[in-house]
């Protein structure tokens, strides 16, 4: 019994407070060093040298004490793990502070005025974004009117049927256009439009949700190839034993499985177009005015509204930059709604069981 | 009984046909979008390359001399950014695929998901008016102490707008999608591979390298792809952070860097008119070749490891 029990500990290991009270250490000792450093500056200690200090600090000490007590496999295991927690914590840092920036600055203008105003006649404080907010629900509506069967479709192309030379060159090139800049297919709808209608008419919303639906059909395509792939082969033949056709096994057996993974596919799709600001800077433009019609006329846009508020500061800079913020902050809402609604369909969509 | 089996059949194939048919079309249809697009670009462009064409003030020198800089920040930017956001990447995907706890695994996903989708634009303000100033006294120090690597040398810009600030600010885009599909792949471990591991006495660290980390490879690969696409063509962050000059240089913490392709796009495009427009749109070319030179050699890389790319 003794000698199986230090067979499985074949060496000692710290106790669980080893790590809290050695990092504790480190970064109490960091702050002192710093703090005495700068004492004679006015600026006080330095947050980047002060984190870097304390961290490298925790890992030599805590990784040389482990390799004394534990030996070298323990102590790799315990550098890796504060490696990979330092990168998930040095990660979350700026995501707080941007969450954090956004909200405190972005409450300053998200009153009733931002959503009820347009911004025509506005000069200074006052007005709002209800034509931003406006035109970019009609474009995301329109571009995942394209998209979404589009995408859906090639999916099952690739996955069902797609084989020989079409398919092998479908793949790549899907790839291929999910790395197509925002920018570019802002360029391609502005030229499209300005071959088809001429200069003039060029910039119009329309335009926008096409760019649009170049950036979102191949994340619809990827999302959706992704879920088909998993569904297992044993549902599909189960249902052509039963004599049920390709096609109908496609739309009642394989979709419905992997709806709940297609419809988080489409949500995150559409969250990221909804945010593409440099497409519509050049295909839909930017206004001052409401304008309800995509197919004529320049039209505004929630994340162009956001730069154009910030690069454009008129009398008054301190209003352009709330409302710019309070652009950010509707933009990022509407984000979240949007995810939560991802999460609530692939819950109630999801097969039941297993 | 033999003709009603007959009729079924056909009924059968119709509908098979029709929509075999559309999802072959669908297929099709992206590779008519992309033709379009580099079509498009290419004839509304050409104006530019012609001799006689009036570019005026932007581009003294010509159309190549005009672009070489562009062309020179995005794939410095892109690459910085790579650089910052691969290790972190695979380290958060290890944390919430290895290292959180169970209970809180699903909402630190979520909370990367969520991040996932913040809008470049809210990146480009928050990276001007909160990073940067941030940064700052930390170029001045890098500057003062390690001045004598070319990278950070030179006169330290006053505001932070510095290419490493750019990269930093697109690694910190690039890595929650980075993060969100390798951490996707290293759930998708076989089980019994790490329990086998475990089993013989691995400890965790030694458990991932030999099950997780060659099981979720062409995650990796294809995470990275997916964030240099991003990097190479992130705008709105690059326009609104980075002060631009027209030069080719390596140095981080200048105000003096290249700007990018893409943000130079949208900061100029629409003031223009003419043939300077056509200018940027041939660079908006430029760019669209790169990124499709980009995921090219990226497929390379995944189609020679192919016996981990089957999903199934």
């Amino acid at each position: 019994m003794a000698i199986i029990t230090s067979g499985l500990q074949a060496s000692a290991s710290l106790p669980r407070w080893f790590t809290p009270t050695v990092l504790v250490g480190s970064f109490s000792l960091s702050v002192a060093a710093n703090t005495l450093s700068s004492s004679g500056s006015e600026s006080g200690p330095n947050i980047v040298s002060t984190a870097l200090g304390g961290f490298v600090l925790f890992l030599v000490s805590s990784v040389l004490i482990s390799r004394l007590v534990e030996g070298r496999r323990k102590a790799a295991d315990r550098f890796v793990t504060a490696l990979v927690t330092s990168a998930f914590t040095l990660a979350v840092i700026p995501l707080v502070s941007l969450a954090w920036t956004v909200v405190t600055n972005g409450l300053a203008r998200l009153d009733v005025d931002f959503f009820t105003m347009s911004m025509r006649n506005v000069v200074g404080p006052g007005g709002g974004a209800l034509h931003a907010i406006v035109g970019t629900l009609e474009l995301t509506l329109i571009a995942s009117l394209i998209s979404v069967p589009v995408g859906i479709m090639t999916a099952i192309y690739l996955v069902e049927y797609g084989r020989g030379r079409l398919a092998k060159a479908v793949t790549f090139f899907v790839d291929v256009m999910t790395g197509i800049p925002s920018i570019v297919a802002g360029l391609f709808a502005f030229t499209l439009f300005l071959v088809l209608l001429g200069p003039a008419a060029a910039i119009n919303g329309f335009a926008g949700a096409i760019a649009l639906s170049v950036l979102m059909i191949p994340v619809v395509v990827r999302a959706t190839e992704e879920m088909l792939k998993i569904v297992p082969n044993e549902l599909r033949e189960a249902s052509y034993a039963l004599g049920v056709p390709k096609w109908l096994t496609i739309v009642k057996v394989v979709i419905p499985t992997a709806l709940a993974g297609i419809a988080t596919g489409v949500i995150i799709a559409i969250a990221r177009v909804i945010g593409e600001t440099a497409p519509l800077l050049l295909a839909a433009g930017f206004t001052t005015s409401m304008n309800y019609n995509p197919f004529s006329d320049k039209m505004m846009t929630l994340p162009v509204f956001v730069f154009t508020s910030f690069a454009n500061q008129g009398i008054d800079t301190q209003s352009y930059l709330d409302r710019s913020w309070a652009g950010a902050l509707t933009l990022m809402l509407i984000v979240m709604v949007l995810n939560l609604i991802a999460r609530l369909v692939s819950k109630f969509f999801s097969p039941k069981g297993s | 009984m033999t003709t009603m089996a007959n009729r079924g059949k056909s009924q059968i194939r119709l509908g098979d046909f029709i929509f075999s048919k559309l999802a072959t079309f669908a297929g099709a249809s992206i590779l008519v979008t992309l033709a379009a697009v580099a079509f498009f670009l290419f004839i509304q462009a050409l104006p530019a390359l012609s001799p006689d064409a009036e570019l005026g003030a932007q581009a003294p020198d010509g159309p190549l001399a005009y672009v070489a800089p562009y062309v020179f920040g995005t794939l410095y930017g892109a690459v910085i950014a790579l650089l910052i956001a691969t290790p972190l990447a695979i380290g958060i995907a290890l944390y919430i695929s290895h290292y959180a706890p169970r209970r809180f695994a699903q909402t630190l996903g979520y909370i990367i998901d969520l991040l996932a989708a913040i809008p470049s634009v809210v990146y480009g303000l928050w990276g001007i008016l909160v990073l940067a100033p941030f940064l700052n006294p930390t170029y001045l120090w890098l500057n003062q102490n390690l001045g004598w690597i070319p990278l950070f040398e030179g006169q330290v810009s006053a505001t932070g707008r510095t290419m490493l600030t750019v990269g930093i600010v697109l690694a910190i885009m690039i890595l929650p999608i980075m993060a969100a599909i390798i951490r996707e792949v290293f759930l998708q471990t076989p089980k019994l591979h790490e329990e086998a591991a475990l089993a013989l006495g691995a400890t965790r660290w030694e458990m991932i390298r030999m099950a997780v980390i060659p099981f979720g490879r062409p995650g990796i690969i294809s995470a990275m792809m997916l964030g240099l696409g991003r990097a190479l063509g992130e705008t709105m962050a690059v326009a609104m952070v980075l002060s631009p000059a027209s030069i080719i240089s390596f140095a981080l913490l200048t105000s003096q860097n290249s700007n990018t392709i893409a943000a130079n796009i949208a900061l100029d495009f629409p003031e223009s008119g003419g043939d300077y427009r056509s200018l940027l749109i041939g660079t908006g070319l430029m760019l669209f070749v790169i990124t499709m030179v980009v995921n090219m050699i990226a497929r390379y890389i995944i189609s020679r490891r192919a016996e981990f790319s089957g999903a199934n």
